[in-house]
């Protein structure tokens, strides 16, 4: 052929191929955020998929590097932005284990059933997008109307929604409302009902179980190499869940069960999740039940702001407060690792003090980078369909993973 | 589908039987060791070259069973000759404990990579060669994850401005992601 010869920087047409390569993503809304998928397709068969990241790297661990630690705590929450509170706590306890500091047991029970109410939240936010995704857009409304309630607990508690920064080192920011115990109460009687309503137009549904039963995702053995955790590896009857192993904030006074699957599918995931859900109403339960009087944050006045009353009326609080606020607390040199279970897993923050005000460096450990980083491992011979049932079941957050 | 499950009481916190397996497997690796054992951290200096012949046998005992490698991160301390410092975390999750291998560098240096022993190293690892310029021989593909294609330097070290150097555009034109 003379075409060949008149332009030959036209490289040689590639044999005949079957396979197609498909960009999926950044703004496809089934990816959760800005998460370009790159998939090498056989007909439908997925034979490789090459996640993109970094979409929302704004070098958030480099920015906490320089912001004294207590103003470092609105950074964390802006990662996994749909569960702030859980951030708060991973980051508060990292410091608070460098400080040496105990909290009282009213602050514990209020960090307690907030992070179990992100928990839900965040479980929420998962359901309705997840059965969006396959196709039941109806959950999607319901969820985000529950969702809706506990922000609304949240914006009373601390006037934030999505970003409280309202764990804070040394205790909680303010003590909770009068009111809010009384309408969580009420809210969870409401809710437990609410989760059978999920079920039922979930569990049951052929479309829904077509899209999940037997849809694998992760080995045990493979979960471990891949550093998955959460309700993924909970998903392979591994009972693992830092609430119990190693229990913060007085996770142990609290009843509550694992709850584990046993095939390791997405419908798995999505049982042992449904079932986290019913498990922290159980713990709010509990903690409404028996919370505690008492002071929220720990008596120090060097590192806790004191009280805005104080402040006004006495002038040692008012040079506390100056100093907290304008330079903040130093904490001794060393290295601590916090850990806690996520909605999504293990979030854990290494924190390394130099003696100063400011975090020498700030390692987060998201759960949704590892778990992201499974992806491929998991659609490879799959379907195209099942990439997004696959990272619905995943439960990431882009937020958290480019950070 | 659930079932409680208990509490295991811990053990006392001691990692005599982890230096003693790694010291029996390979006998000049440890540097030093550091352990604050009632807040359960650990952490064990190795030398660079024995990374992964460490992290084997930590991985491969059934009795110490550390099969998740929870986290690898880096370090810059650029006041020490040896100024990259990478951690590893080492989970075992059968008996929820923890130990950070911590392996210093200089600059140009090469720390073996993991991914063999652990997939879970292949983000984290290329994360921290982007953002510290830690060099991991044996890594299959080392291109910027979470940076912009073409950026220079290295965020995360300390002399690295914490506003950055210059504007940087994720793309210039659709053309640049094909």
């Amino acid at each position: 052929m003379t075409v060949t010869e008149e332009r030959p920087e036209t490289p040689p047409l590639a044999p005949l191929s079957e396979t197609l390569t498909l960009n999926m993503g950044p703004q496809h809304p089934s990816t959760h955020g800005v998460l370009r998928l790159v998939l090498e397709l056989d007909g439908e068969t997925i034979l490789s998929a090459v996640p993109h990241i970094g979409y929302l790297h704004t070098g958030m661990e480099k920015t906490m590097e320089n912001m004294p630690y207590q103003q470092a705590i609105t950074v964390t929450d802006r990662m996994d932005y749909l569960s702030g509170m859980n951030n708060n706590l991973a980051y508060c306890l990292a410091v608070e284990k460098l400080l040496g500091l105990e909290i009282p047991p009213r602050g514990q029970a209020i960090r307690v059933m907030m992070s179990e109410l992100q928990r839900i939240a965040s479980h929420l936010v998962w359901l309705g997008t997840h059965a969006l995704d396959i196709g039941a857009m109806s959950v999607f409304l319901y969820c985000f109307r529950e969702r809706e309630a506990i922000l609304n607990f949240f914006e009373e508690t601390c006037g934030a929604r999505l970003t409280p920064a309202y764990i804070r080192v040394g205790g909680v920011a303010l003590d909770l409302p009068m009111t809010v115990e009384k309408k969580v109460a009420q809210f969870l009687g409401i809710f437990t009902d609410r989760i059978s309503e999920y079920r039922d137009l979930l569990d049951e549904n052929p479309i829904w179980r077509d899209r999940t039963v037997g849809v694998k995702l992760l080995s045990r053995e493979e979960c471990f190499r891949l550093g998955v955790t959460g309700p993924v590896l909970r998903a392979t009857g591994f009972p693992h869940d830092l609430r119990k192993m190693s229990p913060y904030c007085g996770y142990e006074q609290y009843e509550f069960d694992v709850a584990v699957g046993e095939n390791a599918d997405v419908f798995d995931a999505y049982r042992v999740r449904m079932q986290e859900l019913r498990e922290s109403v159980k713990i709010l339960e509990q903690v409404i039940e028996r919370m505690p009087d008492g002071p929220t944050n720990a008596a120090d006045p060097k590192i806790v702001l004191p009280p805005k009353e104080r402040v006004f009326s006495d002038m040692e609080a008012l040079i506390h407060h100056f100093i907290l606020v304008t330079r903040g607390f130093p904490v001794p040199a060393g290295e601590a690792y916090g850990a806690i279970e996520s909605p999504k897993g293990e979030l854990g923050y290494y924190i390394i003090s130099d003696g100063s005000e400011k975090p020498y460096r700030v390692r987060v450990r998201p759960p949704s980078f590892y778990n992201l980083q499974a992806l491929p491992y998991i659609v490879t011979g799959k379907m195209v369909a099942d990439v997004v049932a696959a990272i619905g079941s995943l439960d990431i957050v882009l937020g958290e993973i480019d950070r | 589908m659930s079932e409680p499950t208990e509490t295991p009481t811990p053990p006392p916190p001691s990692i005599e039987p982890e230096l003693h397996r790694i010291r029996a497997a390979v006998p000049d690796a440890i540097l030093g060791v550091e352990q604050k054992p009632e807040t359960g951290h650990f952490w064990v200096t190795v030398r660079p070259r024995h990374l992964p012949a460490v992290v084997r046998t930590l991985r491969d005992d059934r009795t110490l069973g550390y099969a998740i490698l929870m986290d690898l991160f880096g370090v810059d301390r650029p006041e020490e000759k040896e100024r990259l410092q990478v951690y590893y975390q080492l989970y075992a999750p059968t008996r929820d404990r923890r130990l950070f291998l911590r392996v210093a560098v200089a600059e140009g240096e090469r720390i073996p990579t993991l991914c063999e022993l652990f997939p879970a190293a292949n983000w984290p690892e290329r994360e921290t060669a982007e953002l510290l310029g830690v060099r991991f021989e044996g890594h299959a593909n080392l291109e910027l994850l979470l940076l912009p294609d073409g950026f220079e330097g290295h965020p995360l070290r300390k002399d690295f401005p914490l506003v950055g150097r210059r504007p940087v555009l994720l793309f210039n034109s659709i053309r640049d992601l094909l």
